[in-house]
């Protein structure tokens, strides 16, 4: 038990902690429950049974499928991309604060204020495909095939990489400038630099962005709903969309399983980086 | 010999700086073009976008309208009529954009308030479960909105808040982002300043309000922000929560125009954009060092 002189933190947690309870913790603990029975009032035990149903349930699959598609497609195109953008960003160059900024506009942008152009530009008889007739090719349905995926990780870039590139760049700049001048003087090329210097102390930020760039990439649904709506080409419907038919439904049993299956899928996932991390942060001892 | 390699050094440099320039146009181009676009006629928006599908609109199979929309970024003639519909005439827009302003507004003053106390509890107070209870919060941050949407969501409803613009606001000012940001900037000050407020004889609520709150102000700007960002943005939790339409934000009203509305659409985006953009060419470098905050292992 605290002693009385200690009773100030739980004050100032107070707050915290009473709306965390209320609107986290206990309702998700209290979820257990709705998973492991048949209705949500007065159920009774039915065991794993919401689980293997909702495992069974092919537009289940079909949703989880097409998140983690997209986000083993984006997050690693995120990370390259806006690592290569604060590799250039950090070198000499005209107008750097400039350029940094309109990297960074896009994060404040809020979705639905590009919606209109996105539609514009991706349509049967947008821009893109009058572009790409004009060059002698077909033009391409975007939004109704499975090209849908490729406009949604356009857009999920466009947003997206400035916020890892602010993060880079940090990273970046706190290198000690000494590393480069003694391997200057040791005779190394700049691959050599990149890989033994830049990309060894770039390594401790990228985990991570990695996870934070996995956990935003389910934001990616307000994209998707904005551009094509509550039913979108099947390439693009994602978990999001799914859970939203289970709330309209009330369907507790079924939103609470599905939770939790991505709770522990995502719990796992950053256990097993932030474990890797230490173990490649031990070796290179930073 | 030296004025050659400086030579070559400044070619590069220019190169560099041509290319980014130009990946930052394309970068800016959606901007641009809804800003110049707002400026135009209904008229000269059909005639450019008419063929382009609005949202949910089932066009037929193959639906080649035997003409595509090009793009185009200067009007043809400047009007303001399209701001005159959105301001003045259609109440619509501004129902929406107030709806917008009353459930972001109240977040981000909340989470500033309760995230700045219990971050200073968890970063310079030591109590039992301290690092515990911290974890439970990262991981509660760190679970997508699939998620955490579901427990806000069996609560919301056992406390009849369902439709109410409670349900949304309340789990966001609770969101535990703000702690771990607020707990990331509070770790940086040091102790010394607490220690001689204890010895001068300020007990823990003077010490926050008169050393800890003024020397977080770089880092409750930064959340603030960042909230504000999230928030201005929300599409999931209205969806959940919001049943009225009449009640929805901006973000969802924008995205279900209609055919002939979107001329007045770019006008509404436009506005939807500006406050954002305001506050981000006021407070970048808040933004800038929020993100890096983020980023920073504890």
């Amino acid at each position: 038990m605290p002693k009385p002189k200690n009773i100030t933190p739980v004050l100032f947690l107070a707050p915290s902690i009473v709306g965390f309870s209320i609107f986290y913790f206990i309702p998700f603990v209290g979820g257990l429950y709705y998973s492991f029975v048949d209705s949500p009032v007065g159920g009774s035990f039915v065991g794993l049974k919401n689980y293997i149903e909702l495992l069974k349930n092919p537009v289940f699959l079909r949703a989880g499928y097409n998140t983690l598609t997209f986000t083993a497609v984006s997050v690693p195109l995120n990370i390259l991309l806006s690592l290569g953008l604060a590799l250039l960003l950090n070198r000499d160059i005209y107008r750097k604060n400039l350029l940094r900024t309109a990297f960074i506009v896009p994060l404040v942008v809020p979705v639905a204020s590009v919606v209109l152009v996105w539609q514009i530009l991706f349509d049967i008889n947008g821009s893109i495909n009058s572009l790409i007739s004009s060059l002698g090719f077909s033009p391409i349905d975007w939004m109704k095939t499975d090209y849908a995926r490729l406009v949604v990780i356009i857009v999920y870039l466009w947003k997206n990489i400035g916020y890892n590139m602010v993060l880079f760049l940090a990273s970046l700049q706190n290198i000690p400038r000494e590393y480069y001048e003694v391997a200057d003087i040791d005779g190394a090329g700049s691959w050599r630099k990149f890989t033994n210097i830049t990309l060894v102390y770039l390594t401790p930020a990228a985990f991570f962005i990695f996870v934070m760039s996995i956990i935003n990439s389910f934001k990616v649904f307000r994209e998707t709903y904005l551009i094509s709506g509550a039913y979108p080409q099947n390439s693009i419907y994602m978990l999001q969309h799914y859970m939203n038919n289970m709330f309209s439904s009330l369907d507790y049993q079924k939103l609470t399983s599905a939770a939790f299956i991505m709770a522990v899928f995502i719990y796992m996932l950053v256990l097993i980086v932030f474990n890797l991390e230490r173990k490649i942060g031990s070796t290179i001892g930073g | 010999m030296g004025t050659r390699r400086q030579f070559y050094k400044e070619l590069e440099k220019t190169i560099l700086s041509v290319f980014l320039f130009v990946m930052a146009i394309i970068i800016l181009f959606p901007l641009l073009l809804t800003v110049t676009n707002s400026f135009m006629s209904e008229q000269e928006i059909t005639d450019s976008y008419s063929m382009v599908a609005v949202k949910d609109q089932v066009p037929e199979k193959n639906s080649f309208a035997g003409k595509y929309a090009d793009v185009k970024l200067i009007p043809s003639m400047v009007t303001i009529k399209q701001y005159y519909y959105v301001l003045i005439k259609e109440t619509q827009f501004l129902i929406k954009f107030w709806n917008s302003v009353f459930l972001a507004a109240p977040i981000i003053l909340g989470q500033l308030l309760v995230a700045s106390m219990a971050a200073y509890a968890f970063s310079k107070q030591k109590f039992i479960f301290r690092d515990k209870l911290f974890f439970a919060y990262i991981i509660i941050m760190m679970m997508p909105f699939q998620v955490t949407l579901v427990p806000n969501y069996i609560m919301v409803g056992k406390l009849g808040l369902m439709g109410n613009y409670l349900s949304i606001i309340l789990p966001g000012i609770f969101s535990t982002f703000g702690v771990f940001l607020m707990r990331q900037f509070m770790m940086y000050i040091p102790d010394a300043y607490i220690e001689s407020a204890k010895v001068d004889g300020a007990n823990q609520f003077r010490i926050f309000c008169s050393i800890i709150l003024p020397m977080s102000k770089t880092g409750l700007a930064a959340l603030a922000i960042l909230v504000f960002i999230d928030n201005w943005n929300m599409v999931e939790q209205p969806l959940v929560f919001l049943q009225d339409v009449n009640k929805h934000p901006l973000s969802i009203y924008l995205s279900s125009i209609n055919e002939g509305e979107r001329g007045i659409a770019f006008a509404a985006s436009t506005i939807y954009m500006l406050p954002m953009l305001l506050v981000f060419l006021y407070g970048e470098n808040y933004l800038v060092q929020g993100i890096q905050l983020s980023g920073l292992k504890g």
